[in-house]
């Protein structure tokens, strides 16, 4: 066993943390799942009679949960850097013979920097959602589902096991699928949440296996006791947990091979896209990846496979994104591209995890801050969604283009703005760990600077091309305000979490962190990347803004039309599983019809007919049943005889 | 006397009454014969028991005789109804109670 177990292959790992008691403001963290979920179930239980007052009030306990994280945070920061992890258990929740799952929570750094975007993100666009939702007449059910999911999200990221982990994770895959089919009397919403629905089963197929994988090689699912036995166990089973929560982040985030849901959940409500959709479950990935660090550190070729799907997803999203005409559809390319980063980052080790979690937090407030934008000019152009009929917006909606550009600044990654320093800094420990892998972070941040630019120009500059009776006009304040604040937090967030903040030493000693040896030095990668980037966004402006927009869609390049159908993946899910599924349903009926079936039905026809022969020897004739009564006797009398004579 | 030859008598006795009930038709007789292989079992329990000492076989023919005395009954009961309702007493015309 000592011969055969995993060492560490990636410097800085973090050695684990003791849990704290919950004293204090720790004492309510059960409170801040507990605030969304009483909002959730007063207002989808409550009926017609909370018509009135329940938006206000899931606004409220989201409201409440953002200010408890804000304490806590402040908690925190008070403490030293070992006394940042708190345990708090509630009750044992299952207990099966070894097995054993608390209902408890933890505390720590990373749960932190996650609670602190998903209930402030979270209130920010419950307040839009006033505005935006305002004439539906189903919002009540729509705030309840938004409570919901932010209710399972912390669930997700203050479970201290992975079975409690499991429980927020099919969670927000709940929300999800009712929220994208939110509008479920459009057949193609009903259509993309159960696409959603079914293509997340995948991965959590990965996900379950993978907790009865590491009970059955640690006999505890605790995040401590997995992480403090990591180091006891083969490499080959680390490499197979490794692989299904791979599979599984890759269902929750939209990774090759999973990507394909994403696109079509844009069906749902704007601010459903910009919260479950951009900023926080479809994160969820990233962060199962990092806080399984201890896993990952010890099994390079999981990590290495990581690395991989990240990659490849960075291009795909960023392809699709660059070719498609529907806002939504193209910031959910540019979604997967920047999970993309995050993934691939993690899957870098310890140089990555912390940026990894960096972009995701910045990436979780400009990209909200894109999609409620998005949002907010679908708002004003009758709920169009073909930037081919934009154009020219900047002058009637001022703040939506404003706070929009801080979003775009920020994802393409210009300084100051929060993307840059997040997105530089993955590119740099992508060098760190290999120029090939560095070499592409650049290129896709090229393409990135290209989209943008391509949706930015469609949409706010250029000529007007609205339908004929629109009337552009901005946004009331409760959808305003949400979009300033979250431009701010696109433009100084990634300044305040780097240089105020120093998100390194915050999360190391969770996820752990090094350097290594770059390559290149830190300035002239961010020349270089800025270089692609500014590139990328001229050749941009050159195509889209300097020369006319077609109305109708022009036919476009092979990878124009490839990226338009979402680069083939339905296409290639259809043909590898779906039809082969279809033929072997249709073996398998064929079997159970003919040779089942023949079976069942073959032997009580041999019964039946042989019975109807049999009947036959009810003549009727009593002398006949004599006959056959004194030959019986006659048969059991000679057996009698001759064993007796034997 | 030789117990078994009262054995052999028996075996006699029921086998006429095995043919009888076989190749008769009249019920009436059909009957009779049953009666008689009754009767040659009655009479091989009591020549049983009179060879191994003790009274259980002459017990059982007292059963045997008072579930005899019931089947009579019963037995010619039916065969005067049925030569009622077809005006015959042969066994094989009742044969409809079949497949």
């Amino acid at each position: 066993m000592i011969s055969t177990s995993a060492v560490v292959w990636a410097e800085g790992a973090p050695t684990l943390q003791e849990l704290m008691p919950a004293e204090g403001v720790f004492s309510l963290i059960w409170l801040l799942i507990a605030l969304p979920l009483l909002g959730a179930v007063v207002l989808l239980l409550g009926g017609r009679r909370t018509n009135r007052w329940g938006p206000y009030l899931a606004v409220l306990t989201v409201t409440a949960s953002a200010v408890l994280g804000i304490l806590m945070v402040i908690g925190l920061m008070g403490r030293g850097a070992e006394e940042r992890s708190i345990g708090q258990s509630l009750f044992t929740w299952v207990f099966a013979g070894q097995f054993e799952a608390d209902m408890a929570f933890q505390l720590d750094q990373l749960s932190m920097v996650f609670v602190l975007l998903i209930t402030i993100v979270g209130a920010l666009i419950h307040v839009y959602s006033l505005g935006y939702m305002a004439e539906d007449p189903n919002r009540r059910k729509f705030f309840g589902y938004l409570n919901l999911f932010v209710a399972a999200m912390l669930i997700l990221v203050l479970a201290n096991n992975y079975l409690l982990l499991y429980v927020g994770w099919e969670g927000v895959g709940l929300a999800s699928y009712l929220l994208i089919g939110f509008w479920q009397h459009k057949p193609t919403a009903a259509a993309a949440a159960k696409k959603a629905f079914i293509i997340n089963r995948v991965g959590d197929v990965g996900l379950s296996i993978a907790i009865m994988v590491i009970f059955v090689t640690f006999g505890s699912v605790t995040f401590d006791d997995v992480f403090g036995q990591a180091s006891e166990v083969n490499e080959g089973t680390l490499t197979a947990i490794g692989l299904l929560l791979l599979l599984a982040a890759a269902g929750k985030s939209a990774q090759f091979p999973l990507q394909a849901w994403l696109l079509d959940a844009m069906e749902g409500p704007t601010p459903v896209s910009a919260l479950i959709h951009a900023a926080t479950m479809v994160t969820a990935g990233v962060y199962l990846i990092a806080r399984s660090n201890a896993i990952y550190d010890r099994a390079v070729w999981a990590a290495t496979a990581v690395v991989v799907v990240g990659l490849i997803t960075i291009f795909m999203g960023a392809i699709i994104g660059s070719a498609k005409d529907d806002i939504k559809k193209s910031l959910a390319g540019s979604t997967m591209s920047q999970i993309g980063y995050m993934i691939m980052a993690a899957g870098l080790g310890p140089i990555g995890y912390v940026f990894a979690i960096f972009h995701l937090l910045t990436h979780g407030v400009f990209k909200a801050g894109l999609f409620l934008g998005a949002g907010s000019v679908m708002h004003g152009m009758h709920d169009n969604v073909n930037m081919r009929r934009y154009g020219a917006l900047r002058a009637a909606m001022g703040v939506t283009f404003v706070t929009f550009m801080a979003g775009y600044l920020a994802i393409i990654g210009i300084p100051p703005f929060s993307g840059f320093w997040s997105k530089d800094e993955i590119i740099h420990a992508a060098f760190e760990r290999s120029p090939i892998i560095g070499s592409l972070a650049i290129l896709a941040a090229g393409i990135t600077g290209f989209y943008m630019t391509r949706m930015v120009a469609m949409t706010f500059f250029g000529k007007a091309r609205w339908e004929d009776d629109v009337h552009p006009h901005e946004s009331p304040k409760v959808m305003t305000i949400p979009l300033i604040i979250l431009a701010i937090g696109s433009t100084f967030l990634g300044m305040a979490l780097l240089f105020w903040g120093n998100i390194e030493t915050w999360l190391e000693p969770v996820v752990g962190f090094s350097t290594a040896e770059s390559p290149l030095s830190t300035t002239a990668v961010i020349a270089i990347s800025l270089a692609f980037v500014i590139v990328g966004s001229v050749i941009g402006w050159i195509s889209y803004a300097r020369r006319e927009v077609p109305i109708v869609a022009p036919r476009g390049s092979w990878l124009t039309r490839a990226a338009r159908a979402d680069l083939y993946g339905d296409a290639v899910n259809e043909g590898v599983i779906v039809r082969p599924s279809f033929w072997l349903s249709r073996v398998l009926i064929w079997f159970d019809a003919r040779v089942i079936d023949g079976i069942v039905n073959g032997s009580a026809a041999l019964v039946g007919g042989s019975s109807g022969r049999m009947r036959r020897y009810q003549s009727g004739f009593a002398r006949s049943y004599a006959l056959s009564m004194v030959g019986g006797a006659v048969i059991v009398l000679l057996a009698l005889v001759l064993v007796r004579l034997s | 006397m030789n117990p078994s030859n009262v054995v052999i008598l028996s075996a006699i006795l029921f086998s006429i009454g095995a043919i009888g009930v076989l190749v008769r038709r009249n019920a009436i007789i059909v009957f009779m014969c049953v009666e008689l292989m009754l009767n040659a079992a009655n009479l091989a329990f009591v020549a049983f028991a009179r060879m191994n000492g003790n009274l259980d076989g002459q017990v059982v023919a007292f059963f045997v005789m008072v579930v005899a005395a019931a089947e009579v009954v019963v037995g010619l009961a039916i065969i005067v109804t049925i030569f009622r309702t077809r005006r015959s007493a042969s066994i094989d015309e009742p044969n409809l109670l079949k497949y």
